[in-house]
């Protein structure tokens, strides 16, 4: 099958959906390539990212259609027209062959591309400019548009004479309400990329910027605009991203969070310092950056308070902004707090979460109360996943090991107080667990141990042949 | 030696004195462990402000982590606690556990971890956290031997901590001490609880506590307990549990014996 081709193959004839063994027949030697869908899906997107630099609001049109929502951008770029050209031109330059469109709705203006690029349609001069076009060109399947000929309709204009309601009648509702969209009559919402940031300030440079120094005063200086902007409704940014287009069409995106609303630039700028510095995979800023945008797409309202005298409050501030500083560097998943969690399982019973989101709630925590003059009952350091152990054998069925193999060494038993027995629950796990039987115990050199025997003796764990088998011990933690 | 050189000697000589007083005055902050000898050693207590180090063998880790986490306790005094440490250890030593950290008395509300993926970025973060005076102390918990963690890495931490009086603890598992700008070096193994029959609980963790090096003072080896309802350190009880009160009403069995004899 025939899933792409260039014009001069065009030009012999073969189109799209034909099978390859008929192309060939009508063409011996025709130079093939497998179809890379995914690779289309990743260049498609990442002409959207360089399209980001018109427009925010970008949306996809697979398999290989992009809508910009142009309202009130145009004039930055000199016009409608202008804005344009200068897009065709730039990706026409890179390699690309493109038809391009403006009209007052995204049905009309994908009509549009597939007849006549380039044109643009005043509002309410919709329905006048695609009427000539053949039915093919509003891309409404292949069913449809065969009947559409078969009755006779050849052209959009012929369609649009008939009343909607035998339309409607023979082609369906979807049918009629796209008819009714490419007309410029409703327009269907774009579905964007990515949801429109709260604030947006962007630089442009006729030369392009190459150098870090560079890199670094354009972004404090979009800061200080974004900061300004904000301002004036009393927000602070939660979420910011910068976003650097090369001039070679590789836009990288960067983004920040925070764990509370920045309300100064100086934060920003450190912020995106460290996470400039901390990148794995350096900006690489090619040939130079032509533009730099600054976006803060989650805000939330500032409530301006008065600093009393209590340091508390100042500790806890100055605490999260070490916390989003840490956070910007090596990530926020790598910072935690940790919340509790009802559950008798040991190692479900700590909850760790971004610190960014809930230092307050573990600031706030509630703790299980520790027994007054009692030993530790819970180890330190507890193993993520519990280390199996090899017990020779236990002197009472019930009982504890006397001795036991941990990493290759050799552990004789001095001291042993337990058993504590640690239930599953069986109302949450689906497979069948085991009950535990902790022992905390001491070696010969001092060393404390929290292990368990997974299983009840003769009761739960079962072999091959259905007799009782003797239960796995392990180790889960270590004590101080 | 010509009298020039004598004198810029003896001008050295007085500036590295004025130094290290001026360092003395500096480190006057220092916080009781609650061991009786052991405060005496440090003319008062842990120094804050400063870095010192807690040695240990790989399979001691969870030793010495009670021990830091008990540093830490004392010299916070009720401000956050940062916990920088290396996946690596955690795979090999396992996770620090919040309920047991609550099980020495010590509050796991005022704990921050930082999983950093290698020692770089360990390095880093305690650097910088160090330098927050809004911290309590930062934990730095590293596995091995480690070649970035040299004298200069050492003396980065060891200013920024004297700048902010945040005390820097640094828990090296599995390590070998080498040459560092650290106030105090420890080096800590798991003590045997007090002799008692097998069945008996083992009481409050005790750790044998060797102080290698101490700035200001001399060195020792205590056996030194964590007393997790006062949360401080203390001389090791000879018993684990409490021992039941003799009985008042009858006469103690070792008195008449005595009594005969004499």
């Amino acid at each position: 099958m025939i899933h792409a081709l260039d014009d001069a193959a065009s030009r012999l004839g073969l189109h799209i959906g034909q099978p390859l063994a008929n192309a060939r027949a009508m063409c011996p030697d025709l130079r093939v390539f497998d179809a890379d869908v995914v690779a289309d899906a990743k260049t498609l997107s990442d002409i959207a990212d360089w399209c980001d630099r018109f427009t925010p609001l970008v949306a996809l049109d697979p398999p290989h259609g992009l809508f910009l929502d142009i309202t009130g951008c145009a004039h930055l770029f000199g016009g409608e027209a202008a804005l344009l050209q200068t897009l065709v031109r730039a990706l026409a330059r890179q390699g690309f062959a493109v038809s391009a469109a403006i009209a007052g709705t995204s049905v009309c203006a994908r009509t549009l591309t597939r007849q006549a690029t380039g044109t643009i349609v005043a509002d309410g001069g919709e329905a006048e400019a695609i009427s000539p076009f053949p039915v093919s060109a509003l891309g409404a399947g292949e069913a449809i548009t065969t009947g559409l000929r078969r009755a006779g309709l050849k052209t959009i204009g012929d369609v649009a004479s008939r009343s909607p309601s035998e339309i409607t009648a023979r082609f369906g509702a979807r049918f009629s309400i796209l008819l009714a969209h490419a007309l410029g009559q409703g327009d269907a919402p774009i579905n964007p990329r990515k949801p429109l940031p709260d604030y947006i300030v962007e630089k442009r440079f006729a030369e392009p910027i190459a150098t870090d120094t560079m890199i670094a005063m354009t972004l404090s200086r979009l800061a200080d605009m974004l900061i300004a902007s904000m301002e004036k409704q009393g927000k602070g940014a939660r979420r910011l991203e910068a976003a650097f287009f090369r001039t070679d069409g590789v836009v990288r995106a960067i983004m920040v969070e925070t764990g509370r609303p920045v309300t100064r630039s100086a934060v920003i700028d450190r912020l995106f310092r460290e996470r400039l510095d901390a990148l794995a995979d350096p900006l690489d800023p090619g040939f130079g950056f032509d533009m730099v945008r600054l976006s803060a797409s989650r805000t939330e309202i500032v409530v301006q308070e008065q600093r009393d005298l209590d340091a508390h409050v100042h500790d806890n501030d100055e605490l999260a902004a070490l916390i989003d500083r840490i956070a910007a560097r090596i990530g926020g998943k790598r910072v935690v707090v940790h919340l509790p969690q009802d559950t008798h399982i040991p190692e479900s019973a700590v909850l760790a979460a971004p610190a960014q989101h809930h230092l307050a709630a573990a600031m706030q925590a509630e703790w299980p109360v520790r027994t007054e003059s009692e030993p530790p009952l819970r180890p330190l350091r507890l193993f993520d996943k519990p280390e199996p152990i090899k017990v020779p054998f236990a002197t009472v069925p019930d009982g504890p090991p006397h001795q036991f193999t941990w990493r290759r060494a050799l552990h004789a038993v001095v001291r042993v107080e337990g058993p504590e027995r640690i239930a599953m629950e069986w109302w949450r796990q689906d497979g069948k667990q085991l009950t535990r039987d902790y022992f905390r115990i001491e070696d010969a050199e001092g060393l404390r141990f929290w292990i368990f025997r997974d299983g009840l003796y003769e009761g739960e764990v079962f072999d091959g042949d259905g007799k009782p088998a003797s239960p796995g011990w392990y180790v889960h933690g270590l004590f101080a | 030696m010509s009298g020039a050189r004598k004198s810029a000697l003896a001008t050295l000589r007085g500036q590295i004195e004025r130094i290290e007083t001026a360092e003395v005055v500096h480190q006057q902050d220092r916080v009781a462990l609650g061991h009786n000898e052991v405060d005496g050693v440090l003319k008062g207590g842990l120094a804050r402000a400063a870095i010192h180090e807690v040695f240990c063998e790989g399979r001691q880790g969870a030793a010495a982590t009670g021990f830091v986490m008990g540093l830490a306790g004392r010299v916070s005094a009720r401000r956050p606690l940062l916990w920088v440490r290396q996946d690596f250890s955690e795979v090999e030593a396992g996770a620090l556990s919040m309920s047991g950290l609550a099980e020495l008395g010590l509050d796991p509300r005022r704990v921050v971890m930082v999983r950093a993926a290698d020692v770089e970025s360990a390095l880093r973060t305690s650097a910088d956290a160090l330098a927050c005076d809004a911290l309590g102390a930062v934990v730095l918990e590293l596995w091995g031997d480690i070649r970035q963690f040299d004298l200069v890495a050492s003396r980065k931490l060891t200013l920024a901590a004297q700048g902010s009086g945040v005390t820097g603890l640094m828990l090296r598992m599995a390590a070998q001490p080498l040459p560092s700008t650290a106030e105090t070096r420890w080096m800590l193994r798991a003590a045997h609880s007090p002799p008692g029959p097998m069945w008996s609980a083992w009481g409050a963790p005790r750790f044998d506590a060797e102080l290698l090096r101490n700035r200001h003072g001399p060195c020792g080896r205590w056996i030194m307990e964590w007393n997790c309802d006062e949360c401080q350190f203390s001389e090791p009880s000879t018993y684990s549990q409490p021992v039941a009160a003799a009985p008042a009403h009858r006469p103690d069995p070792a008195v008449p014996w005595q009594r005969r004899t004499a």
